[in-house]
């Protein structure tokens, strides 16, 4: 585990930095390497995608960042909001499945954070409405997980992870399971919130057309264990929409990214 | 396809009944054999405040039983699941407790407990174990993402208990209470068949015994309709409040179209 000196050294370091990796390895108990070294720098507000085949360790390296598991060796440094003293996270985590209670309304879902925080209930009111709006599901704000579609679960899932107002967004391939069309929808939704928002979010996806369409940047691993093997800027302005998605441009940038994919593919 | 459903056990209850009263009547079998049902609902009602009396006593074992089996279940599970050490130390013995027949366990108990308690007891010994073993898979089988969740978000170990292991495991411990309610009959029965005659009890079990002594053998049959009776009360209850409890969310309460 990383202790509080070496976080806040690692931080001071890199002044404007959301997120620094400093050659992160993770060793399973299995003996498997999953990760590393690896290295990696997310500035504040910036939106990164860790794309890679299966199994390459981006969900690693996205659990390390969260604090769910402790590297093998290296140091995870988080930036810490300069005030502390509002209650949450300042880490959201969006995870592949929807991961919602089901015994409880969409309403007391979104809630849990707050809750756990022991949040004064009419702030958290207050917040949890504005977390459904974000997302667009006050209407269904009452309703019970099963009672609605994937896309919108994962709506859901979202807007829990806002409800703290964190400064880091980590997603974990949050629409690898849902189909193109709504995927294509919460994409747009998804970068609207990061345009009015700014938040650090940090994507693991292993689609190349939607690290593409999503990033500022997009980083290209290779199969276990997960190393940095290419990394590209992809400088089209926002706001990008389906015209950015039909261009040549976006296409120019997918075949890039995904030369750089193909070579570390053995024998697929 | 609802309706034959219902009315076919009704025919095949009328045609048993039926056939029963003219094997009875044309064989002029004397009552002390084999009494018909017309003196066994004869008895039910000529006897009914003894009956009831007894009725009375056997449900309230029964319910001290199930109340001490899920109580004693679900804090030895929770017990277990915050404790590993002790899990280990003691699930064995909760095994044993399990597998040795409670009708060979009641006779020790009756010499150390008094009455009541002993059946209580043996009530709770048949009861307990699968409400046990029911809560502790259900404590583990919590979402991984889920308990990730709560990490993430720093959950205490209360909270986590509280907001996340019970709501998961409930579905389960609801279905261990589902077979302890039946099993505390058992045991309740059980315990007064062993307390037999000697036993200052007067349960329905005590009653049947007694009637056997007694050559009352319409009693007899008249006090087993109850307990079938309660034991299909007490289950019906039980799945009832397990359907509303989890009807809004989980997959075992839902209808085939949701």
């Amino acid at each position: 585990m990383v202790g509080p000196a070496a976080l806040s050294e690692a931080c001071s370091r890199t002044e404007g930095l959301a997120v620094s990796l400093r050659g992160v390895t993770k060793v399973y108990d299995s003996g498997v390497m999953a990760l590393g070294p690896f290295d990696l720098d997310v500035s504040k507000g910036e939106f990164v995608s860790l794309l890679g085949p299966s199994g390459c360790g981006k969900s690693t390296a996205l659990r390390l960042i969260a604090g769910l598991s402790a590297p093998t060796s290296g140091t995870v440094g988080i930036s810490k909001p300069a005030g502390q003293a509002r209650p949450g996270h300042s880490i959201g985590f969006v995870f592949q499945e929807p991961t919602l209670m089901p015994w409880t309304s969409v309403r007391e879902n979104v809630r849990l954070p707050l809750k756990l925080a022991h949040a004064p209930a009419a702030e958290a009111n207050a917040r949890i409405d504005e977390a459904l709006t974000q997302v667009g599901l006050t209407e269904f704000a009452d309703a019970y997980p099963r009672e609605l579609s994937g896309g919108m679960k994962m709506r859901v899932s979202l807007a829990r992870a806002l409800v703290t107002d964190p400064d880091i967004l980590l997603m974990d391939e949050p629409f690898a399971a849902l189909d193109e069309i709504t995927r294509f929808r919460l994409n747009n939704d998804l970068l609207a919130l990061w345009r009015n928002l700014r938040k650090t979010i940090i994507f693991v996806t292993h689609s190349v057309f939607e690290s593409v369409y999503l990033s500022q940047r997009v980083i290209v691993m290779t199969p276990r264990p997960g190393r940095l093997s290419a990394e590209f800027g992809i400088d089209t302005p926002e706001p990008r929409g389906e015209d950015f998605r039909t261009s040549a441009e976006y296409a120019g940038y997918c075949r890039k990214v995904s030369g750089a994919l193909a070579p570390e593919k053995p024998g697929s | 396809m609802r309706v034959v459903r219902i009315l076919l056990p009704v025919v095949v209850l009328a045609a048993g009944i039926a056939s029963w009263e003219l094997v009875v009547r044309v064989n002029d079998i004397p009552p002390y054999v084999l009494p018909g049902p017309s003196a066994v609902f004869q008895t039910l009602v000529s006897d009914w405040p003894v009956l009831l009396q007894s009725l009375l006593v056997t449900l309230l074992t029964t319910f001290e039983g199930f109340a001490a089996a899920a109580f004693g279940g679900i804090a030895l599970a929770l017990v277990f699941n915050q404790s590993k050490w002790l899990e280990y130390s003691l699930f064995p013995y909760a095994v044993i407790l399990q597998v040795t027949p409670v009708i060979a366990i009641a006779p020790l108990l009756l010499i150390y407990l008094s009455q009541q308690t002993a059946v209580i007891v043996c009530a709770w010994i048949v009861g307990f174990f699968p409400v046990l073993s029911n809560t502790t898979l259900g404590l583990n089988s919590v979402d991984r993402n889920l308990a990730g969740l709560f990490r993430l978000y720093g959950a205490s170990r209360i909270q986590t208990l509280a907001y996340l292991k019970l709501p998961s495991a409930l579905p389960f411990i609801l279905g261990g209470l589902r077979i302890a309610g039946g099993l505390s009959l058992i045991g309740a029965v059980v315990a007064e068949i062993a307390a037999g005659s000697a036993g200052a009890g007067s349960g329905l079990a005590y009653r049947i015994a007694e009637s056997g002594y007694r050559l009352n053998i319409a009693r007899m049959f008249a006090a087993l309709l109850l307990l079938s009776a309660a034991g299909i009360v007490i289950y019906v209850l039980l799945a009832l409040t397990s359907h509303l409890v989890l009807r809004r969310w989980h997959e075992s309460a839902l209808g085939k179209d949701n």
